[in-house]
């Protein structure tokens, strides 16, 4: 049996124009050699990349994600990579929540001086993404990357996010330093909780769905639905359809 | 201008050949056929040099002759070429900013020079994002802002004096800041100069004073700049000196902190006595050596001590003259002294100095070569070296031996690039903005290098460079105004919550909130806002717009970029 050919990654990259845009300049211009998997799009910074972008990328079919930044104290516009660097970690979690393996999305800084390092990075990355093997875009994975979607585009986890930088500098208003551990697991819980609740919408979107059955489609105990099928129909989100024998449907409003 | 609309577009895409850089790697033709079956497409061309004259020729009569409203440029890359074919757009009555660069060769055909199709199958991609988002774009006017007619040179050796004076003749107001508690640089410790055998203390001496005394120039020495902020035109740096800080305001800022020897501490049993640098011997020669006191009858020089290895692979440039000056030197002081230059490579570029190496050896100076994995052996007075012509190691009595050591950068060069957000290489070298095209120039505007700081040069060099710096960065002190790029945020108010997040991430206090009928709401101040995007990229109600990088635009590349896949 022949070697078949190795499956070529489709990665799309996001490169700021002062550091790891000049870095990918550099190495072409060094004639390092890198494999054709990588698709640019340039922005000014990496604190320009909304977690839409990247998510909205996985729904298209895209197979890794690379934002690459200026290195931590050279960002060009003084912190834009230390917003990239907490956004990616939010997008991180969700991935891993919906299904798709956070390995698909790369962080990492290269200036405008480090060619090679970025031609390393972008062989490096192909590698790990061929030995993931294609996306495989199934309409489970669609749905729950729009629910990821809708989650960073919420105000709570924008709101967590945009702060975190300025929470972990600076203290709260009583002057006491902020226990970054615990703002972390708050980030967390809510990033869950968002995905879970608009994960919900999405599947009660077409027809009424018992508690149960959403349990088994989230694959879910029924009691951690249930929850969220509470904290949503007070929020005026989701609503009671019908009642099949004992079972109340519920379905988005 | 009249609005475009997306359904009006009109692109015309011109792909660039760049002799063979691009259509030798890849499948041009293919390229131009397949840009021709893309929507909005309305013309397509191929050229030699896109960016020659008779390339530019032709994107203006394409936009005259063919109704294109859009122009994309599938060539190098925007970081050096960009402002160039904008203007060419403008020449042709169109906006700069219906401009689309997709990067062809530094980033596909230089890189994937094995693999022609991927590599054009990648810029077919590339071109398809690329004309997508040019569809969206739309026009911006910028907006100019006043130069503070005053420079920052920091350092002040041979480069930043020469700088300073130049700026400072043609009026400007300069601020010249030297760490060392004098100016005058490297060349305070050097004897002699080459090729002329001149010494270099009048030499610096009177640039010294003439520096000093001139009305335009403040002289701040031991003194270190603490903070830059700021952008082109509207720097604002804090310098401190001793125990006070002084804060100025400049428009432009040019780095010239020079490089030092290298400490050779472990090489060739250097130990500052017998064994020094050729920097140490400058010194020496300067107060007055004197070689038959000194016992010196016999000097060994070992070139590229510490350079051209893995840890430093780059050539130091001005070593083999120094070593060839100073050889000649010992010589004259005593004809009965012999010196040995021991060398991998002997590099004295250009017609004067290659006559001075000629010189040297008519004069009785002894040249052996030494391979790099057989470097030469120092032990108690003597040097061992294996002259691989003759297949002998010879054993050469010194008295002393020289270590020509590499220039490395300035200590201190990473925390000043950091405050300036410009780039230094491993070595602690600055990188310019383009090797040829903008060699003077950082990408960051307004800020200019020349000297030591950036490569090791000699004083020619480094004057020639400091002449450049200063008429860079006169144009900006001249014209009093800068466009500054309409990349900036804009605030929907409709949909603003007055959440004040935006105000909070914010580097540049760009965008405040402000008292309005409907509450408060985000406002962007248009001259301080860089247009990084942080703001737009985490608006919790989306009501914030990048200009030219707008969420419609980049989801439009990438959905272009799976369109050929789906």
């Amino acid at each position: 049996m022949t070697q078949a050919e190795p499956f070529q990654p489709r990665i799309l990259g996001f490169l700021c124009n002062w550091c790891s845009y000049a870095g990918a300049d550099l190495a072409g211009v060094s004639r390092f050699q890198y494999p054709p998997s990588l698709r640019v799009i340039r922005v000014m910074c990496s604190g320009r990349v909304d977690p839409a972008f990247v998510l909205h990328a996985f729904s298209r079919g895209v197979d890794g994600v690379m934002v690459l930044g200026c290195h931590p104290g050279d960002c060009h516009y003084a912190t834009g990579n230390y917003y990239a660097q907490n956004r990616v970690g939010v997008l991180r979690q969700l991935l891993g929540l919906a299904g798709l393996d956070p390995e698909r999305l790369f962080l990492d800084w290269v200036s405008a001086g480090e060619g090679e390092r970025f031609a390393r990075f972008v062989r490096q990355f192909t590698e790990r993404v061929q030995a993931l093997g294609p996306l495989e875009l199934t309409e489970t994975l669609r749905e729950n990357l729009a629910a990821a979607r809708r989650a960073v585009e919420s105000e709570q986890i924008r709101w967590l996010v945009g702060r975190k930088r300025e929470l972990s500098e600076g203290a709260n208003v009583y002057d006491e330093a902020i226990d970054m551990q615990a703002f972390d697991a708050l980030l967390a819980s809510s990033v869950e909780n968002e995905y879970l609740r608009n994960r919900l919408l999405i599947l009660a979107a077409g027809r009424p769905l018992s508690v149960k059955e959403m349990a088994a489609g989230m694959g879910l105990a029924p009691r951690a639905v249930l929850a969220h099928v509470v904290a949503l129909e007070q929020a005026g989100q989701l609503g009671l359809a019908t009642i099949e024998g004992n079972s109340p449907k519920y379905q988005r409003m | 201008m009249a609005a475009f609309h997306a359904e009006e577009a009109r692109v015309g895409v011109f792909i660039c050949d760049c002799g063979s850089n691009i259509a030798g790697f890849l499948d041009v033709p293919q390229l131009m056929e397949y840009v021709q079956t893309l929507p909005h497409v309305a013309f397509a061309q191929e050229n030699m040099y896109t960016c020659s004259d008779s390339g530019r020729a032709q994107i203006i009569k394409g936009i005259q002759e063919h109704g294109l409203n859009r122009v994309v440029v599938a060539s190098c890359t925007p970081r050096t070429h960009e402002p160039l074919f904008r203007s060419t757009c403008q020449e042709a009555g169109l906006n700069p900013y219906l401009f689309e660069f997709v990067n062809i060769r530094d980033q596909c055909s230089w890189v994937h020079m094995e693999e022609r199709q991927r590599g054009t199958e990648k810029a077919k991609d590339l071109l398809r994002m690329g004309v997508a988002r040019a569809v969206l774009l739309e026009p911006q006017e910028s907006t100019a802002v006043d130069v503070t007619r005053a420079a920052l040179v920091i350092g002040g050796g041979i480069a930043g004096m020469t700088a300073a004076l130049n700026l400072a003749n043609r009026g400007f107001e300069v601020k010249l800041v030297e760490r060392q508690p004098e100016l005058g640089g490297l060349l305070r410790r050097v004897h002699t100069l080459y090729p002329s055998g001149a010494l270099a203390r009048p030499f610096i001496q009177e640039k010294i004073e003439t520096v000093e005394r001139h009305p335009n120039i403040q002289v701040l020495t031991g003194a270190t700049v603490r903070s830059v902020r700021g952008f082109v035109g509207n720097y604002e740096a804090v310098v401190r000196q001793g125990e006070r800080e002084y804060g100025f305001a400049v428009g432009v800022i040019v780095v010239a902190i020079g490089a030092r020897e290298l400490q050779p501490d472990g090489l060739y049993g250097y130990d500052g006595q017998r064994v020094i640098t050729q920097g140490e011997l400058e010194e020496r020669l300067a107060s007055g050596l004197d070689l038959g006191a000194s016992g010196i009858r016999s000097v060994a020089m070992i070139q590229c001590a510490g350079a051209r290895c893995p840890e430093r692979p780059y050539c130091s440039r001005i070593c083999c003259m120094t070593a060839i000056k100073n050889a000649m030197l010992l010589q004259e002081m005593d004809p009965a002294v012999r010196v040995y230059i021991l060398y991998r490579d002997m590099l004295t570029l250009g017609a004067e100095y290659e006559a001075l190496y000629h010189e040297a050896r008519a004069r009785g100076v002894l040249f052996i070569q030494y391979q790099p994995d057989s470097p030469p052996q120092v032990s108690a007075g003597q040097v061992s070296i294996h002259d691989a012509r003759l297949g002998e190691t010879l054993s050469i009595p010194t008295d002393l031996i020289v270590l020509s050591v590499p220039l490395v950068g300035r200590e201190g060069a990473a925390e000043l690039a950091q405050m300036l957000k410009v780039p230094v290489d491993e070595h602690g070298f600055f990188l310019e903005a383009h090797v040829k095209l903008r060699p003077l120039d950082f990408a960051t505007d307004g800020i200019y290098l020349c000297g030591s700081a950036h490569w090791p040069s000699d004083i020619g060099e480094s004057v020639s460079q400091a002449y450049g710096a200063a008429s860079r960065a006169s144009i900006l002190l001249s014209r009093g105004q800068v466009e500054v790029e309409p990349i900036i945020s804009m605030v929907d108010e409709e949909a603003c919550i007055g959440c004040g997040l935006c105000e909070t991430v914010c580097p540049y206090s760009a965008i405040t909130l402000a008292d309005t009928g409907a509450g408060r709401k985000a406002r962007t101040v248009a001259a301080s806002c860089k247009g990084c995007g942080v703001c737009g990229a985490g608006c919790p109600e989306r009501a914030i717009t990048m200009r030219h990088y707008q969420d419609q635009q980049i989801l439009a590349q990438i959905d272009a970029l799976m369109e050929a896949v789906a």
